[in-house]
């Protein structure tokens, strides 16, 4: 499946859940049960539009509730879809990772693939995770012992675009509510919108804290991939061609690989399968049975 | 299938099995419950007011 229809599915997912158009007519959100349920990407709960709930807000409201101090409804939310695709959410279902996607194709003079001490920057979203999104709920707390949604409230861009733009422009209470804060976000979105055009998805490779939990589970998820070794001659065309440079000929299953299948298309050999595992990859199996029939011929 | 591939599954499987039951038991405490009640206010701190 190639790139556009990769958008196309981003775009239709993004569309199916922040469906209820009166919202952004009215200023308003949709307040119906369905958000009882929440959806896979970091796709805001006050988007008018908004059908479901975003597991990170949800996450950071349990969590800095009176009654709760570990919330098993979203770690098992979590645990559940990262156990069966990992990151695939964010190269396919995210809202936010589409408008990243879309930004990057503008054309301009310079593309940066990787910029200096990346490895370390991409540490910053287990740092917010277990800051923003786990301590602050459970330790700064108000005057009514709720805790603070640090991470919806200081950080979170797609927040600020799916929420807060919509939102300002079309209620007029929220509009003459807003101040400093809401400067603020706008200050951390537009930069992460303009630094999309020149470096690929910048907030899912350094700051996103669902990407992080979800890239813990790319190694060991149900849905992975897999390097044909007998055919792989480690000539880094997937590195090159992976816009997260990634080395995908060593780590196929690296905790920051979206799945956009870019270094599959890639491949000039096909060494790089996709697949449920515990079923059988072809290329390898049939190297295999030819190994086990004719003998090693190295 | 042989059982090498039919090991690398086994570890998915048991933690999309303890992800449903995290669910489960988190639904039956009332956490999604809570969660509803979030989601259908309009989010404060999401949109940039605090």
């Amino acid at each position: 499946m190639g790139r556009t229809n990769r958008h196309m599915i981003q775009g239709g997912f993004s569309f199916l859940t922040n469906a209820y158009l009166p919202g952004f007519l009215n200023g308003s959100i949709f307040t119906g049960p369905t958000k009882i349920a929440c959806v896979p990407g970091l796709s805001c709960y006050s988007c008018p539009g908004a059908l479901g709930s975003c597991p990170i807000g949800a996450m950071q409201f349990v969590l800095g509730s009176r009654d709760y101090s570990f919330s098993l409804y979203i770690t098992g939310f979590l645990v559940t879809i990262g156990a069966l695709s990992g990151r695939f959410t964010c190269g396919w279902l995210c809202p936010f990772g589409l408008l990243q996607d879309l930004l990057h194709k503008i054309p301009f003079r310079i593309k940066i693939l990787t910029v200096k001490g990346d490895r370390y920057l991409r540490l910053i979203k287990y740092a917010l995770l277990l800051v923003f999104v786990i301590l602050f709920p459970l330790f700064v707390l108000d005057i009514a012992g709720q805790g603070e949604q640090g991470f919806c409230k200081w950080i979170c861009p797609s927040g600020t675009i799916m929420a807060g733009w919509p939102l300002v422009a079309a209620n007029d209470g929220i509009r003459n509510a807003i101040g400093f804060l809401f400067a603020w976000k706008n200050l951390i979105l537009i930069a992460l919108l303009l630094i999309s055009i020149v470096i690929y998805r910048p907030f899912c490779r350094y700051l996103c804290p669902l990407g992080a939990i979800y890239g813990w589970f790319n190694p060991v998820a149900l849905y992975r991939f897999h390097i044909d070794e007998a055919s792989c001659d480690k000539c880094g065309i997937c590195q090159n061609a992976c816009k997260l440079n990634i080395p995908v000929f060593e780590k196929p299953n690296s905790p920051d690989c979206i799945r956009c299948n870019d270094c599959i298309h890639a491949c000039p050999n096909g060494s790089i399968q996709k697949g449920i595992a515990g079923k059988e990859h072809p290329v390898y199996d049939s190297m295999k049975r030819i190994v086990e029939k004719e003998g090693d011929p190295v | 299938m042989d059982r090498n591939h039919r090991s690398d599954a086994v570890i998915p499987v048991a933690l999309v099995i303890l992800g449903i039951l995290f669910m489960v038991f988190g639904i039956g405490r009332g956490e999604a419950l809570l969660v509803l009640m979030k989601a259908i206010r309009i989010c404060l701190e999401c949109v940039g007011i605090g």
